[in-house]
Protein backbone atom coordinates (compact mmCIF):
# COMPACT_ATOMS: atom_id res chain seq x y z
CA UNK A 1 0.00 0.00 0.00
CA UNK A 2 1.43 3.50 -0.90
CA UNK A 3 0.62 6.51 0.71
CA UNK A 4 -2.24 8.30 -0.65
CA UNK A 5 -0.40 11.73 -1.24
CA UNK A 6 3.35 11.91 -2.74
CA UNK A 7 4.81 15.88 -2.75
CA UNK A 8 8.64 15.93 -4.21
CA UNK A 9 10.71 18.92 -5.36
CA UNK A 10 13.38 17.60 -6.73
CA UNK A 11 16.31 18.56 -9.54
CA UNK A 12 16.65 15.15 -11.51
CA UNK A 13 13.59 14.02 -14.04
CA UNK A 14 10.91 11.90 -13.34
CA UNK A 15 9.57 8.30 -14.95
CA UNK A 16 5.60 9.02 -15.42
CA UNK A 17 4.99 5.66 -16.15
CA UNK A 18 6.97 4.50 -12.70
CA UNK A 19 5.05 7.45 -11.04
CA UNK A 20 1.87 6.24 -12.29
CA UNK A 21 2.78 2.53 -11.29
CA UNK A 22 3.19 3.58 -7.53
CA UNK A 23 -0.01 4.51 -7.23
CA UNK A 24 -1.87 1.66 -9.04
CA UNK A 25 0.13 -1.19 -8.48
CA UNK A 26 -1.63 -4.39 -6.35
CA UNK A 27 -4.79 -1.70 -6.27
CA UNK A 28 -8.13 -3.43 -7.58
CA UNK A 29 -10.17 -0.12 -6.27
CA UNK A 30 -8.83 2.14 -8.99
CA UNK A 31 -10.62 2.78 -11.89
CA UNK A 32 -8.97 6.11 -13.18
CA UNK A 33 -5.57 7.27 -13.63
CA UNK A 34 -5.08 10.92 -15.04
CA UNK A 35 -1.60 12.16 -15.19
CA UNK A 36 -0.54 15.96 -16.40
CA UNK A 37 3.24 16.31 -17.49
CA UNK A 38 4.34 19.73 -17.73
CA UNK A 39 7.08 19.73 -20.22
CA UNK A 40 9.63 22.73 -21.50
CA UNK A 41 9.00 24.11 -24.73
CA UNK A 42 12.22 24.91 -27.01
CA UNK A 43 10.61 28.31 -27.84
CA UNK A 44 8.49 31.21 -26.55
CA UNK A 45 6.64 33.90 -28.47
CA UNK A 46 9.12 32.78 -31.18
CA UNK A 47 11.96 33.09 -29.69
CA UNK A 48 14.34 30.10 -29.01
CA UNK A 49 14.76 29.25 -25.37
CA UNK A 50 18.20 27.78 -24.67
CA UNK A 51 16.89 26.41 -21.02
CA UNK A 52 15.04 27.43 -18.26
CA UNK A 53 16.18 28.23 -14.51
CA UNK A 54 13.54 26.96 -11.91
CA UNK A 55 13.72 28.78 -8.62
CA UNK A 56 11.53 27.94 -5.43
CA UNK A 57 10.84 28.77 -1.86
CA UNK A 58 11.57 25.29 -0.08
CA UNK A 59 9.60 24.49 2.46
CA UNK A 60 6.46 26.72 1.54
CA UNK A 61 6.74 25.40 -1.98
CA UNK A 62 6.03 21.88 -0.40
CA UNK A 63 3.85 23.10 1.89
CA UNK A 64 1.83 24.99 -0.12
CA UNK A 65 0.99 21.95 -2.48
CA UNK A 66 -0.06 20.28 0.38
CA UNK A 67 -2.72 22.64 1.18
CA UNK A 68 -4.19 22.29 -2.40
CA UNK A 69 -4.08 18.38 -2.18
CA UNK A 70 -5.86 18.51 0.91
CA UNK A 71 -8.41 20.79 -0.67
CA UNK A 72 -8.36 18.48 -3.61
CA UNK A 73 -9.21 15.19 -1.65
CA UNK A 74 -11.81 17.34 0.48
CA UNK A 75 -13.15 18.19 -2.75
CA UNK A 76 -13.00 14.57 -4.87
CA UNK A 77 -13.47 11.26 -3.59
CA UNK A 78 -9.41 10.62 -5.02
CA UNK A 79 -7.79 7.41 -3.89
CA UNK A 80 -4.25 9.08 -4.21
CA UNK A 81 -2.27 11.89 -5.79
CA UNK A 82 1.29 12.67 -6.65
CA UNK A 83 2.68 15.97 -7.37
CA UNK A 84 6.46 16.48 -8.44
CA UNK A 85 7.96 19.54 -9.71
CA UNK A 86 11.40 20.28 -10.39
CA UNK A 87 13.85 22.95 -10.22
CA UNK A 88 16.94 24.06 -11.48
CA UNK A 89 17.59 23.74 -15.37
CA UNK A 90 15.39 22.45 -17.28
CA UNK A 91 16.17 21.87 -21.27
CA UNK A 92 13.72 22.38 -24.18
CA UNK A 93 11.60 19.12 -24.26
CA UNK A 94 12.16 18.08 -20.41
CA UNK A 95 9.76 17.41 -17.68
CA UNK A 96 9.10 20.21 -15.87
CA UNK A 97 6.20 19.10 -13.63
CA UNK A 98 3.84 15.92 -13.01
CA UNK A 99 0.43 16.01 -11.52
CA UNK A 100 -1.15 12.32 -11.00
CA UNK A 101 -4.72 11.62 -9.51
CA UNK A 102 -5.82 8.58 -9.20
CA UNK A 103 -9.45 7.33 -8.03
CA UNK A 104 -12.66 4.95 -8.78
CA UNK A 105 -14.54 7.29 -11.61
CA UNK A 106 -12.80 9.55 -14.17
CA UNK A 107 -14.20 12.35 -13.23
CA UNK A 108 -12.73 13.01 -10.11
CA UNK A 109 -9.55 12.26 -11.44
CA UNK A 110 -9.48 14.99 -14.76
CA UNK A 111 -10.99 17.37 -12.28
CA UNK A 112 -8.62 17.45 -9.63
CA UNK A 113 -5.82 16.93 -11.87
CA UNK A 114 -6.75 19.83 -13.44
CA UNK A 115 -7.89 22.30 -10.32
CA UNK A 116 -4.13 20.97 -9.06
CA UNK A 117 -2.19 22.58 -11.83
CA UNK A 118 -4.39 25.76 -12.22
CA UNK A 119 -3.42 26.29 -8.31
CA UNK A 120 0.30 25.29 -9.06
CA UNK A 121 0.44 28.07 -11.98
CA UNK A 122 -0.55 30.42 -9.63
CA UNK A 123 0.19 29.75 -6.21
CA UNK A 124 2.83 27.44 -5.51
CA UNK A 125 6.08 29.81 -5.21
CA UNK A 126 8.14 28.65 -8.31
CA UNK A 127 9.53 31.09 -10.76
CA UNK A 128 10.61 30.38 -14.47
CA UNK A 129 13.75 31.82 -15.92
CA UNK A 130 14.00 31.94 -19.32
CA UNK A 131 17.56 31.49 -21.12
CA UNK A 132 17.67 32.44 -24.97
CA UNK A 133 20.35 34.04 -26.91
CA UNK A 134 19.45 37.24 -25.92
CA UNK A 135 19.95 37.19 -22.82
CA UNK A 136 18.05 35.85 -19.37
CA UNK A 137 14.45 37.12 -18.55
CA UNK A 138 12.06 35.88 -15.85
CA UNK A 139 8.78 34.68 -17.20
CA UNK A 140 6.01 37.17 -16.68
CA UNK A 141 2.81 35.72 -14.55
CA UNK A 142 -0.40 35.66 -17.23
CA UNK A 143 -3.82 36.62 -16.40
CA UNK A 144 -5.42 33.52 -18.19
CA UNK A 145 -3.92 31.72 -15.37
CA UNK A 146 -5.23 33.60 -12.35
CA UNK A 147 -8.54 33.53 -14.47
CA UNK A 148 -8.08 29.42 -15.01
CA UNK A 149 -7.79 29.37 -10.62
CA UNK A 150 -10.27 31.26 -10.50
CA UNK A 151 -12.97 28.81 -11.50
CA UNK A 152 -12.80 27.11 -8.66
CA UNK A 153 -13.52 29.39 -6.06
CA UNK A 154 -17.21 29.99 -7.95
CA UNK A 155 -19.89 28.74 -5.27
CA UNK B 1 12.66 39.02 11.99
CA UNK B 2 13.90 37.10 9.18
CA UNK B 3 13.09 38.02 5.28
CA UNK B 4 13.72 36.05 2.66
CA UNK B 5 13.26 37.21 -1.29
CA UNK B 6 13.17 34.98 -4.66
CA UNK B 7 13.42 35.19 -8.12
CA UNK B 8 13.92 39.78 -9.13
CA UNK B 9 13.20 40.78 -6.30
CA UNK B 10 16.07 38.44 -4.77
CA UNK B 11 17.93 39.89 -7.55
CA UNK B 12 17.10 43.58 -7.20
CA UNK B 13 17.59 43.51 -3.29
CA UNK B 14 20.65 41.75 -4.15
CA UNK B 15 20.65 38.75 -1.57
CA UNK B 16 18.54 36.29 -0.72
CA UNK B 17 17.38 36.73 2.92
CA UNK B 18 19.03 38.76 6.00
CA UNK B 19 17.10 39.64 9.42
CA UNK B 20 15.76 42.90 9.99
CA UNK B 21 14.55 45.30 12.99
CA UNK B 22 11.68 47.36 11.07
CA UNK B 23 10.82 50.51 13.61
CA UNK B 24 7.51 50.06 16.12
CA UNK B 25 5.79 51.86 13.59
CA UNK B 26 5.56 49.22 10.69
CA UNK B 27 3.06 47.17 11.23
CA UNK B 28 1.78 45.65 7.86
CA UNK B 29 3.45 43.78 5.01
CA UNK B 30 2.54 47.55 2.81
CA UNK B 31 3.91 49.07 5.44
CA UNK B 32 7.19 47.29 5.75
CA UNK B 33 7.22 47.24 1.50
CA UNK B 34 7.53 51.11 2.20
CA UNK B 35 9.89 50.71 5.01
CA UNK B 36 12.21 48.15 3.10
CA UNK B 37 12.06 50.93 -0.40
CA UNK B 38 13.98 53.30 1.65
CA UNK B 39 16.44 51.08 2.83
CA UNK B 40 18.97 51.34 -0.39
CA UNK B 41 18.46 51.49 -4.31
CA UNK B 42 18.65 47.91 -4.86
CA UNK B 43 15.34 47.52 -2.35
CA UNK B 44 14.20 50.87 -4.14
CA UNK B 45 13.76 48.96 -7.30
CA UNK B 46 12.93 45.73 -5.94
CA UNK B 47 9.78 47.26 -4.68
CA UNK B 48 9.27 50.21 -7.16
CA UNK B 49 5.80 48.46 -8.01
CA UNK B 50 4.18 47.50 -4.66
CA UNK B 51 1.53 45.83 -5.64
CA UNK B 52 3.17 43.68 -8.22
CA UNK B 53 4.95 42.43 -4.70
CA UNK B 54 3.52 39.12 -3.07
CA UNK B 55 4.19 38.75 0.40
CA UNK B 56 4.10 35.30 2.44
CA UNK B 57 4.65 34.99 6.15
CA UNK B 58 5.65 31.48 8.08
CA UNK B 59 5.13 29.79 4.31
CA UNK B 60 1.97 31.25 3.89
CA UNK B 61 0.27 33.72 0.82
CA UNK B 62 -1.16 36.93 3.25
CA UNK B 63 -2.81 40.48 1.96
CA UNK B 64 -0.86 43.73 1.28
CA UNK B 65 -3.06 44.47 4.96
CA UNK B 66 -1.64 41.53 7.29
CA UNK B 67 -0.19 42.50 10.34
CA UNK B 68 4.03 41.29 10.37
CA UNK B 69 3.68 41.37 14.34
CA UNK B 70 4.63 37.28 15.48
CA UNK B 71 5.97 36.52 12.55
CA UNK B 72 8.99 34.39 12.34
CA UNK B 73 9.79 34.57 8.13
CA UNK B 74 8.29 37.12 5.56
CA UNK B 75 9.05 36.59 1.79
CA UNK B 76 8.44 39.00 -0.75
CA UNK B 77 8.65 37.69 -4.63
CA UNK B 78 6.99 38.74 -7.81
CA UNK B 79 3.83 36.42 -9.20
CA UNK B 80 4.50 32.73 -9.48
CA UNK B 81 5.03 30.98 -12.87
CA UNK B 82 5.31 27.71 -11.92
CA UNK B 83 4.11 24.53 -13.42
Amino acid sequence: MTNAVTIRIQKADFDTAREIAALTAGRTDIGAVVSFSGICRGDEGGEKIAALALEHYPGMAEEEIGRHVDEAMSRWPLSAVTVIHRVGTITPGENIVLVVTTSQHRQAAFQAAEFLMDYLKTSAPFWKKEESASGASWVEAHARDDAAAARWTKS
Amino acid sequence: MKVKYFAWVRERVGKAEETIEPPAGVGTVDELIAWLSKQGEGYAYAFERPRVIRAAIDHAHVKPDAAIAGAKEIAFFPPMTGG
